[in-house]
């Protein structure tokens, strides 16, 4: 793959540059792939070999979780429904 | 065309042949500690000395003097930096030696140290690995007791380079190797992995990272007395150091030594949540990772609890079980994660090196 | 860690293999997926995915591990130009142990040069800067996710006046080998696990192409398990839905436009080649990056006269039937056995994350146990 971490923006220095955390792991990374977006302390990145790719989005990761969960339950909520019938 | 399960007949057949050396130059591979070395040390030193007598190849030589049995081991240290956060080569130095001797059931007593140094080498860095020899010797409970000393030309060595060899008595009752462990025999470790690796690999400042991760260098010696003294001894089976190569490759050792399975539980092993981001960081996997200051024992299974408890008593406080011996997969490491997902784990070939995909 | 263990819930995932299950079954057939990129296939394999998952769901793993298509020929030119008088070589750790048929650059460095391995193409330019008096070569692999980077580090270098910094550049596309394995009539696709880290450049979009010229439904997909396990449930359901089109399964990373910035750098630094060598796949038209005539001076390889042999894959080699689908790793006459990970024949086995490599580092074991 191209190996992506999501690292979090905790200062922003000159020249395109920010510093990144990741759990602690803190090293300058350039922002200058995301001027169009702009980049803030605080914002959650995409690092790939020394530049930020992409500002990772907290709204979409919710929501991707959450249809993860509800695609989960389509079955499960067909199984319930199923044995409650059986009960009854 | 051949089957899966014929393929798969063949790699078993093809790993159990002894690694052969290619190269017709020495690499930094061979250092490594991984299947490299292993080549490099089957081809060049086994072929010239000859294998120790129906022994497995450990981190120490077992000898039978009249009425005592000794562990005698040797290990040569050229880390750069020669500084780095937790510790130094001089610590390392100490603590290494000691290890070696504490995994082979020995109790460390008398070390040597040979110090090759470069021309222009201040004084005052010489006076403080020195002094964090004996400190580092004063915390194990060993004496260092005979040393030699060169200066070579600058250039010709890296600032310093260490070599300390040591001796241990080995108490009567107590017997290690593959052929002692059993099915179903648990595997512990005395602490959390890959934080020497990772603190020596960011001091060298060519990744430009920074973390708040520090090596584990410490001397393991107290923690395995602790161990064997709340356990029968035959209970301990097997111990080793995961230095270079890290427990993956320790781990393969272990299979190889029992040609028994070993299966690992990926979430009992801790890593440090600093030291898991600098490996997710730069890709490499904590369990190819060197360590400096833990140890795995392989216990039967009803005293691992004991064991456990022991060394957290002494001082190891994340020493916990990390997996298990079984009779299935004869020789090899498996690695069960969190996700239900089990892979292999094969000996690490050669150092890990950080990645971009 | 924050948005990579939300993705790795083993409850979640239990939940979602039992969708993929029931969904299978009420398709009632067998499909073949493929996997693009080189990072999925280790996911599935580091996780015990592909064993997880209902017996007619399978993987096959595509060309998409930059390490591993760099042909033997390429490597040896990064191994001669590593020897030059002077040179200081910088290149990915990745880059390090592939052979060529002079050695790896591991083995140069052995023999003298000066290698040396950077986390990112500014650290090589950095390094230029530092030592003003040698020549300081990148040999620069990726696709079009790490070619902004090398892009960004030539500017920097332009801007600054940088005159002893150059680039061996190897840089790849990713849709020509994409559209070269739908073109091949042996196998047929279901659908494809698209390349996540690669859309955050190229854009969801870039993928267009997919369903409306081959009719095959792909998903842009991110890293983690749950990822992989939501694609594959989207692609089943694109079929019981009766859709074939592109959907983001990684939106929190992943825009439908991807990264203009970044893909205005590729257009000003970089002009696609009239063909690019693939290893295992061979020339693919417009597959690779040259650098732009604005950038020339920096080009490596009209700076030192390459010598530019072409090397032919290892003849016992199968990769490219493994990279397009129609074996699996283990049918290969030298998988495991002539060819390992320690000592690699074929591209698919150079990198862990190549089929071959990840399939006998972790694919071996539910057959190993299956078997006693």
């Amino acid at each position: 793959m191209c190996l992506g971490i999501p690292g979090e923006v905790v200062a922003l220095l000159d020249s395109d540059l920010a510093t990144v955390s990741v759990n602690g792991v803190v090293r300058e990374v350039s922002v200058g792939l995301l001027t169009d977006e702009g980049v803030d302390v605080g914002d959650w990145v995409l690092v790939h070999v020394g530049f930020a790719l992409s500002k990772i989005d907290a709204d979409e990761a919710a929501l991707t979780l959450d249809q993860i969960k509800k695609l989960g339950q389509t079955w499960e909520d067909e199984i319930d429904a199923f044995s409650q019938t059986v009960i009854r | 065309m051949r089957t899966e399960e014929d393929a798969l007949n063949q790699i078993e057949r093809a790993r159990g042949r002894k690694p052969k050396l290619t190269d017709d130059q020495v690499t930094m591979a061979h250092g490594s500690g991984g299947k490299a070395a292993a080549a490099l040390i089957q081809a060049v030193f086994i072929e010239a000395f000859g294998a120790p007598d129906g022994e497995e190849l450990r981190d120490a030589a077992i000898l039978d003097l009249p009425g005592t049995r000794i562990a005698y081991t040797t290990d040569s240290y050229v880390v750069q930096p020669i500084r780095f956060p937790g510790a130094s080569i001089g610590e390392l130095a100490v603590n290494g030696t000691v290890n070696d001797l504490a995994v082979s059931g020995a109790r460390p007593a008398w070390l040597s140290a040979g110090f090759i140094l470069e021309e222009g080498l201040a004084m005052d860095e010489l006076r403080a690995i020195a002094a964090d020899m004996r400190q580092a010797a004063d915390a194990a409970g060993v004496r260092i007791v005979t040393g030699d000393t060169k200066v070579v030309p600058r250039g010709a060595a890296d600032q310093v380079f260490i070599t300390t060899s040591g001796i241990g008595v080995i108490p009567e009752e107590r017997r290690l190797g593959g052929a002692q462990v059993r099915q179903g025999d648990r595997v512990l470790i005395s602490g959390p992995i890959a934080a020497h690796g990772m603190a020596v690999m960011i001091a060298r400042g060519n990744l430009a990272i920074s973390a708040p991760i520090e090596s584990d260098s410490a001397p393991v010696n107290h923690w395995v007395e602790a161990m064997y003294a709340a356990v029968e001894p035959e209970a301990v089976r097997w111990m080793r150091d995961p230095t270079r190569g890290g427990l993956g490759t320790v781990a393969n050792e272990l299979a190889r030594d029992t040609e028994l399975g070993v299966l690992l539980d990926e979430e009992a092993i801790a890593v440090a949540p600093e030291v898991r981001g600098a490996c997710d960081m730069l890709g490499i996997d904590p369990l190819y990772v060197a360590n400096e200051g833990c140890f795995i024992a392989v216990v039967a299974a009803d005293a691992a609890d004991a064991a456990v408890a022991a060394m957290r008593a002494a001082g190891a406080d994340q020493a916990s079980v990390i997996g298990e011996i079984i009779a299935d997969l004869p020789g090899m490491v498996a690695v069960r994660n969190g996700f239900g997902g089990t892979r292999l784990m094969d000996m690490l070939v050669t150092d890990p090196l950080p990645r971009i995909c | 860690m924050k948005y990579v263990d939300e993705f790795r819930d083993p409850v979640a995932a239990k939940e979602l293999i039992s969708t993929i299950h029931h969904l299978a079954d009420q398709l009632g057939r067998p499909w073949k997926f493929m996997e693009v990129c080189g990072g999925h296939t280790h996911t599935i394999y580091r996780h015990g995915l592909e064993h997880l998952l209902p017996e007619a769901v399978e993987f096959v793993h595509g060309p998409g591990c930059p390490v591993c298509v760099i042909p033997r020929g390429r490597v040896d030119d990064a191994v001669w130009l590593a020897h030059r008088p002077g040179v200081i070589f910088t290149t990915f750790g990745d880059m390090m142990r592939v052979p060529g048929t002079q050695g790896s650059l591991l083995q140069a460095q052995a023999r003298g040069a000066d290698v040396r391995f950077v986390y990112s193409p500014l650290d090589a330019v950095k390094i230029a800067r530092d030592n003003p008096d040698r020549e300081v070569v990148f040999f620069a692999v990726g696709f079009e996710t790490t070619a902004p980077s090398t892009a960004a580090a030539l500017a920097v270098s332009q801007k600054t006046g940088v005159k002893n910094f150059f680039v061996f550049c190897n840089h790849v596309l990713i849709n020509p080998p994409v559209r070269a394995i739908l073109d091949t009539n042996n196998v047929k696709l279901d659908g494809l696990i698209g390349p996540g880290h690669v859309a955050t450049v190229v854009g969801s979009d870039h993928f267009d192409f997919v369903p409306e010229e081959f009719h095959v439904p792909l998903v842009v997909t991110g890293f983690e398990p749950l990822d992989i396990l939501q694609s594959v449930a989207m692609l089943l359901t694109q079929y019981a839905e009766g859709r074939c089109e592109v959907e983001n399964q990684y939106a929190r990373v992943v825009r439908s436009g991807g990264n203009a910035e970044a893909r205005r750098m590729l257009a000003e630094v970089f002009t696609p080649r009239d063909t690019f060598e693939w290893r295992g796949l061979g020339e693919i038209p417009y597959s690779g990056y040259r650098l732009s005539d604005e950038y020339m001076a920096f080009d490596a390889e009209t700076h030192f006269d390459l010598p530019g042999d072409r090397v032919d894959d290892h003849p016992a080699c199968q990769c490219g039937l493994v990279l397009t689908g129609q074996i699996k790793p283990w049918e290969c006459k030298v998988f495991g056995t002539g060819c390992t990970p320690e000592n690699p024949i074929g591209t698919c086995m150079v990198s862990p994350e190549g089929a071959c490599a990840a399939y006998y580092n972790f694919g071996r074991i539910p057959t190993l146990l299956a078997n006693r």
